[in-house]
């Protein structure tokens, strides 16, 4: 790599960016400086274990890369607005999908489920915290540091431009020249060790740490979903592991898995991307349907309907997600019979996902429903997902996918499948979890200016796509000549992206509204929820529960609140056991990016002097005995006396 | 046998119980990691085009000493740890001792039957076979040089602090570890060397 192609240059976009990223670096530098606040951040946040904490990071960043990747998606919105646009060049609008696509998925999709999952899931258990703590930071500053270090491919370096899916031979090195995907490779690894780490983790958590009395089938759904996603993220991410190795190898060092000449073959991409691919969209769509289950039980105030079948459903599902991967290449050379196999186990999933459907509606069925924002981004669930359902099973259908493969049809499919899916379920978390996390509700007029923006931004935008698909237009196009009629549709979709992107703004607009001015008097319960972590105050105690609870039933806090249980008792209060902060995490996986950074440059000596870093972290963290600090109890009873008011 | 009729120490606390579980899952994704790595062996190993087919490289006899070499440790490790639950720090650490010879032995040998491939014409860049190899066994390989330096770590932490409940926990994940690996060393040795030999 020849250091005179450092920094992109040649594009005033990127110049800009540059110029704003240096200075906003300076500027927030500075600020802490100024304000005093870094030995604060390190100690309260770096270098924290605590699992509420390590959520909030977790959303923090989740919405920054929803920041990125939406100006993505809006800046390919604007180049097909209009037939022939000259906004953004071809190279520019490849780098620009595939960044999009990455992004959203790994960096905004996960970190966000992932982070309310982590705030939310030990409570439900009535748990202390997750299993390994110091793990759990680990997960977080691996998957940061694979994101801030993908991310920085725009300014220093170059994007991958191979699509978010990579395919063989074309980001390999004979066609991808350029070091764009050796980040796409190295990213992705990086951020994979902390998924993996978090799955692994909470599974942990969920069968070991639950209160007395919790069995399996009392468990909350979104717990419940929790689970099912950790076993996949076991199950599919190592073999991401493997395909990313495998492409890092090919690229950095001259393997060839996957070059034609000397044997390899594309298609072992193929097949590993999708045996990932496809659970992982289950690995995110999962704990939002978990989401959804929790909400809509309670503003329609009333138990989930067919606790059972949705729990068979979710592991249904699962199982079928794990044999459905051919279907993102029907076109690519299978005979009729795999395609067959493939179209019918695609084609089954559908009945596990509509039996939940169906226990969503006859949950709200004769309940008494309460239209908060938690619960419009439920109901907007419904329909919209629907419509992404539908179209999933009409591209399933491996003879007529060969009409409408890889075309705008495809795309609108699989926005109407993720944007209802799981940005909904995370916007519906959010409303509704936000009072646990930050002690304050977000504000409800603010929420719905939030709400119908982006519902009607979202189906501007993707709508029209089903049209132009099927019209023929392809994916991934960066520019059509007029003659092709697909001029307004677009427009109509730019439009739309707009709107979207405003309403977003207003959710920006609203956290910082309700941070400000929003009332700090709303108790443990503002709901009156049903599931065991609003029976913490709000935002959660350190130690989360002062008293475990014994656990009789399904929806065990609602139980609580109608038999008057909700009251603790000074003698049963014992000091609490905590795990102490580390800065092992942050510094591991700090030295991971560095190595990582090299690699990216194919610098190999650099990247083995600085491995050095990597082992030393590891032998660290072996020679770590701390053994976490106790509350005493006197301190927890006031704490609670403080929040619950008189006992 | 009176000794091993109460939980063991490694068990002792919740923690290990949770730690000892999540090795557990863990173990489960490399299982997957490696099926994966003998899954793209599988579809390349036929691809030897402009290098040697596997029949004109593999010595079977290195490999033997290298599959005698792991099994052994493998046995050995299990007595370091039937030392460990009977609370003999010092037979426990000769085992361990040994256990680490062995795999220090074996990692020698792998590396030679890899500079003799060198020379044989085969390297991880040579055609899609080297790569899904060289992948395969160097993962492998990799495994078990870490192991080596993670149970250095553990005999001079034993040294120190004795058999405690949280050694016994390291150290018996640690064995988990090193069994696994002679078992995917066993997989290698049947699909790679004696299917390619045959």
């Amino acid at each position: 790599m020849d250091l005179s192609n450092f920094f992109v240059t040649g594009d005033p976009l990127i110049l800009g960016s540059q110029i704003a990223i240096g200075l906003t670096m300076v500027g927030l530098v500075v600020l802490i400086t100024y304000l005093k606040k870094w030995k604060w951040l390190w100690e309260e946040w770096f270098t924290t274990v605590d699992h509420k904490k390590i959520g909030i990071m977790y959303i923090i960043a989740g919405v920054l890369m929803f920041f990125r990747g939406g100006v993505d998606g809006l800046m390919m919105r604007t180049q097909t607005s209009r037939p022939n646009m000259e906004f953004l060049d071809a190279q520019h609008y490849n780098e620009v999908f595939t960044t999009h696509g990455v992004v959203m998925i790994l960096f905004m999709a996960m970190p966000l489920l992932i982070g309310i999952i982590n705030v939310v899931m030990p409570l439900q258990i009535g748990a202390r915290d997750v299993a390994f703590p110091k793990l759990n930071a680990l997960s977080f500053w691996t998957f940061f540091v694979g994101a801030m270090l993908f991310n920085v491919s725009f300014v220093i370096g170059g994007s991958p431009d191979a699509g978010w899916t990579a395919y063989m031979p074309l980001a390999g090195k004979e066609f991808s020249p350029d070091i764009g995907n050796n980040y796409y490779a190295i990213a992705l690894q990086i951020a994979g060790i902390g998924t993996l780490a978090s799955g692994i983790n909470f599974i942990v958590t969920i069968l070991k740490m639950r209160a007395p009395g919790m069995k399996l089938m009392r468990m909350p759904m979104f717990t419940w979903t929790t689970l099912v996603t950790s076993v996949l993220i076991v199950a599919a991410f190592p073999i991401l592991t493997v395909a990313l190795a495998q492409m890092s190898l090919d690229r950095i060092f001259g393997a060839h898995f996957f070059t034609v000449a000397a044997g390899g073959d594309p298609m072992l991409w193929l097949n590993l991307f999708w045996l990932w691919g496809h659970p992982e969209v289950y690995i995110v769509v999962l704990p939002a349907f978990g989401m959804f289950s929790e909400v809509i039980a309670t503003f329609s105030r009333k138990n989930l309907f067919g606790y059972a079948t949705m729990v068979l459903s979710i592991v249904g599902i699962a199982f079928l997600s794990m044999l459905v991967w051919v279907h993102h290449f029907y076109t690519m050379g299978n005979s009729a019979a795999v395609n067959s196999v493939f179209s019918i186990t695609t084609m089954m999933i559908a009945i596990p996902t509509g039996v939940k459907i169906f226990n969503w509606l006859f949950t709200m069925r004769k309940g008494r429903i309460k239209f908060s924002n938690a619960m419009l981004w439920s109901l907007a669930f419904i329909p919209c997902f629907t419509i992404g359902g539908v179209t999933g099973v009409m591209l399933a259908m491996a003879a007529a996918d060969y009409q409408y493969h890889n075309t705008m049809f495809l795309v609108a499919h699989f926005h109407y499948v993720l944007i209802p899916g799981v940005v909904f379920a995370v916007f519906a978390g959010l409303y509704y979890w936000w009072p646990k996390m930050f002690g304050f509700k977000l504000n409800e007029k603010i929420g719905k200016w939030h709400f119908w923006l982006f519902i009607i931004g979202f189906n501007l935008t993707f709508m029209p796509m089903f049209f132009i698909g099927l019209d023929g237009m392809s994916r991934r196009m960066y520019t059509y000549s007029e003659s092709t009629g697909w001029g307004p549709w677009l427009l109509l979709s730019a439009i739309g992206a707009f709107i979207l992107a405003a309403g977003f703004a207003a959710l920006v607009y609203n956290i910082y509204w309700s941070f400000r001015y929003a009332s700090r008097d709303i108790g443990g319960d503002p709901w009156d929820a049903r599931t065991l972590e609003w029976a913490t105050a709000s935002p959660v105690q350190e130690y989360n529960f002062a008293v475990v609870p014994e656990v009789s039933d399904h929806d065990e806090f609602w139980n609580m609140k109608k038999a008057g249980r909700t009251k603790i008792k000074r003698e049963d209060i014992k000091d609490i056991h905590m795990p102490s902060s580390s800065g092992i995490p942050i510094l591991f996986s700090i030295a991971l990016g560095i190595v990582g950074f090299f690699l990216v440059f194919e610098w190999i000596t650099l990247a083995a002097i600085f491995s050095v870093l990597i082992i030393a972290g590891l032998i660290a963290n072996s020679f770590d005995y701390d053994d976490g600090y106790h509350i005493p109890a006197e301190k927890v009873w006031e704490t609670e006396r403080k929040w619950r008011g008189d006992l | 046998m009176a000794s091993h009729t109460s939980t063991p120490l490694e068990y002792s606390t919740k923690q290990n119980e949770m730690n000892i579980l999540g090795f557990w899952i863990f173990l489960g994704a490399e299982i997957v990691l490696f099926s994966t790595l003998f899954a793209s062996y599988a579809v390349l190993e036929g691809s030897t085009v402009g290098g040697p087919a596997q029949g004109e490289i593999f010595v079977l006899k290195d490999v033997l000493i290298e599959t005698f070499l792991l099994l052994t440790s493998s046995f050995t490790m299990g007595l370091a740890l039937h030392q460990m639950r009977d609370n003999n720090k010092t037979a426990m650490l000769v085992w361990t001792v040994i256990t680490l010879l062995l795999g220090a032995g074996f990692v020698y040998f792998e590396i030679n039957e890899f500079i003799h491939y060198v020379h044989e014409g085969l390297t991880m860049q040579t055609n899609a076979f080297g790569s899904a190899f060289f992948t395969l066994l160097g993962t492998h390989g990799l495994h078990v040089s870490l192991g080596i330096g993670w149970v250095l770590m553990l005999i001079i932490q034993i040294l120190r602090r004795g058999i405690t409940a949280v050694t016994a926990r390291k150290f018996f994940i640690v064995s988990l570890y090193w069994h696994f690996l002679d078992v995917v060393w066993i997989f290698i040795f049947t699909f790679v060397y004696l299917k390619g030999l045959m």
